[in-house]
């Protein structure tokens, strides 16, 4: 039997207790929490390469996907189950990424950052240009049930919640043992001293492609859940600007922590949501600012006011 | 044959537009190992400063076309070198010595800022500075018919790229920049202002991008978002030729001006599509692109 870790607890209390809060809390509430817990998911895939050294410019390609395939198979396939479409976003996100990890694996730095952005704006200028598709529009998603329960219209957010925490605390819970795992510790090995790490008989590109794949994959779940969502996919969604703010949402957290890209993107969804409306022409000016305040002054992101604070205690 | 006479002539002139907006790039990162991602944001205030300086010109009666030219071009480079100074001394030089992929998202958080300044500034609605354009009138190369104005990028182009091969291998300034490139420490030690010749850099690098955003302003609308699209391809040109080499700017410029011509008048549809296609390409065979370095592997 695996011994249940503090940590591991603490993940499942609080995705109890954000559950049950839905019972209570306004519907925008509960939409706002379902959209920042998708956005929580891509940018674990972020926190994930950023822990190996590397920064993904392209992350809203996996997003992407993930959203279109929801998006696809409830309209051509006729499928509706929420899961399936997921599962439907995960299979053919990891079959992409298996192949443009054996290339970009080869890549660090700025290279990997610009390849990954142009690789999302290939997939970006192809939707543009299908038109079937609704071409910069984008299209609407079916009306989704999920395991035969079909969610009345007026609640469909609060299941769309819970399957988002259900999905996410999964997440969490697998990239806690993963972080701590062999894998997860070469990764960052590899950002700290790539050769070494080969001398130590570990396959640097083995250890980085695992890494790229699943970081792919989350980054599909995320999307996915988007689209289940607001119940809309457009090509938006691979621009590289869309990535642009999973990277900010990674760096606001840090990559100290798994919980810590949950709390960056409730902080950034929340903002967000308020700065568009009182400020609709300076919210990327904010945006701005703040994530040079943050590259300057909390350079391991809002996770070390935790442990900074815990470690003066002790 | 017409087609190819087509692409040749049409490649030929989105290559010099490629070069002109890359080049900036290519020189800022070569001296100072950052990839500026704000360069469009600096391509798009030279075209806002040309377009709005320009439109103010012949709204107020003038007709003179090279007084429109020197306005195009001057407007461009001052508000570039200003905006490139102020980047330069308030922010980037708080950050040097961290990571470059750091760099890269300090500059992002730039590219963000300028979008919505500029937005501010000139408002969301498009600018029109049509009339350099149409001044220049066309030209007829057999059935081929080639606007005046777009054998003048070529031009300009061939000139900033003359006087930036000469600066960086004929000059004493050049000289000690390339010092700089290959050996960063030994040339503080040696006596080089490094700080000075990161800020000059900056500072030209970003007035290259602006004067590329000025001469480009009479061809399109001059809207919001222009820069954000402007620096996808521009990084696509430099990588295929290799990071911070002009040479490599250049012949990027045209494989991937060339590439995108020939798609046009053969498969439309693979349009944006190409470019990146060849990036890639070239980045299997070559990592560093076709004129970059190999970096030592440290240990």
């Amino acid at each position: 039997m695996m011994r249940l870790q503090k940590t591991e607890m603490l993940l499942v209390v609080a995705a109890l207790a954000l559950g049950l809060s839905s019972l209570i809390s306004p519907d925008w509430l509960v939409f706002t929490s379902t959209l920042a817990i998708a956005a929580a998911l891509v940018v674990m895939g972020v926190v994930m390469l950023m822990r190996a050294g590397l920064v993904s410019f392209g992350q809203g390609l996996f997003y992407c996907i993930g959203g279109y395939a929801v998006g696809l198979g409830g309209r051509f396939l006729g499928v509706t189950d929420a899961l399936a479409l997921v599962g439907m976003g995960i299979v053919a996100t990891v079959a992409l990424a298996m192949v443009l990890g054996l290339l970009l694996t080869r890549y660090r730095e700025i290279f990997f950052a610009m390849l990954t952005l142009a690789f999302s704006m290939i997939l970006y200028g192809v939707l543009v240009k299908s038109h079937g598709l609704g071409s910069t529009d984008g299209f609407g998603v079916v009306n989704w049930s999920i395991l035969g329960y079909q969610p009345d219209p007026g609640h469909e957010s609060a299941t769309g919640l819970w399957l988002a925490i259900v999905l996410a605390l999964a997440a969490a819970l697998f990239l806690n043992r993963y972080f701590q795992s062999s894998i997860g510790l070469a990764c960052e090995a590899i950002r700290e001293n790539e050769v070494r790490v080969e001398y130590m008989g570990i396959s640097r590109r083995q250890v980085l492609y695992i890494n790229y794949v699943i970081a792919a994959a989350l980054g599909s779940i995320g999307g996915s859940l988007t689209a289940l969502t607001a119940g809309h996919v457009d090509p938006t969604m691979a621009y590289w600007t869309i990535s642009g703010e999973f990277v900010f949402i990674a760096l606001l957290g840090g990559t100290g922590h798994v919980a810590a890209p949950f709390i960056a993107a409730f902080i950034f969804i929340l903002v967000r949501t308020y700065a568009v409306e009182l400020f609709p022409n300076s919210w990327q000016l904010i945006l701005g600012v703040v994530l040079l305040l943050i590259i300057l002054f909390l350079p391991k992101g809002i996770w070390s006011l935790f442990t900074q604070k815990r470690r003066a205690e002790a | 044959m017409l087609t190819i006479w087509a692409i040749l002539i049409d490649g030929l002139i989105y290559a010099s537009w490629l070069f002109l907006v890359a080049a900036g790039l290519t020189v800022i990162y070569g001296v100072m190992r950052i990839l500026n991602m704000a360069h469009g944001s600096l391509y798009a205030l030279g075209a806002y400063a040309s377009a709005s300086s320009i439109g103010w010109y012949y709204a107020s009666g003038g007709d003179q076309l090279w007084i429109a030219f020197a306005l195009l071009a001057g407007c461009a480079i001052v508000i570039g070198a200003i905006a490139g100074f102020i980047m330069e001394r308030g922010i980037l030089r708080l950050m040097y010595g961290r990571d470059e992929v750091l760099m890269l998202i300090v500059t992002f958080a730039l590219l963000l800022i300028l979008e919505d300044l500029m937005k501010l500034v000139w408002g969301t609605t498009p600018y029109f500075a049509y009339q350099p354009y149409a001044a220049l009138g066309r030209f007829n190369f057999g059935v081929l018919s080639v606007s005046g104005y777009q054998i003048m990028v070529v031009g300009v182009s061939v000139v900033v790229g003359a006087i930036l091969w000469f600066w960086l291998e004929r000059t004493r300034t050049g000289k000690i920049l390339r010092s700089i490139i290959h050996d960063r420490e030994v040339s503080e030690a040696m006596g080089v202002n490094v700080r000075r010749m990161f800020t000059m850099t900056f500072v030209i690098g970003a007035g290259l991008g602006a004067i590329a955003g000025g001469f480009t302003a009479p061809i399109i609308s001059v809207v919001p978002g222009i820069g954000v699209e402007v620096i996808v391809v521009a990084f696509a040109v430099v990588v295929t030729g290799g990071l911070g080499s002009i040479t490599g700017a250049a012949i990027g410029a045209l494989i991937v001006g060339l590439a995108r011509a020939a798609s046009i008048h053969t498969m439309p549809q693979l349009e944006l599509f190409i470019i990146y296609a060849v990036m890639a390409a070239v980045l299997i065979f070559r990592p560093n692109g076709l004129f970059g370095q190999a970096t030592a592997r440290k240990i």
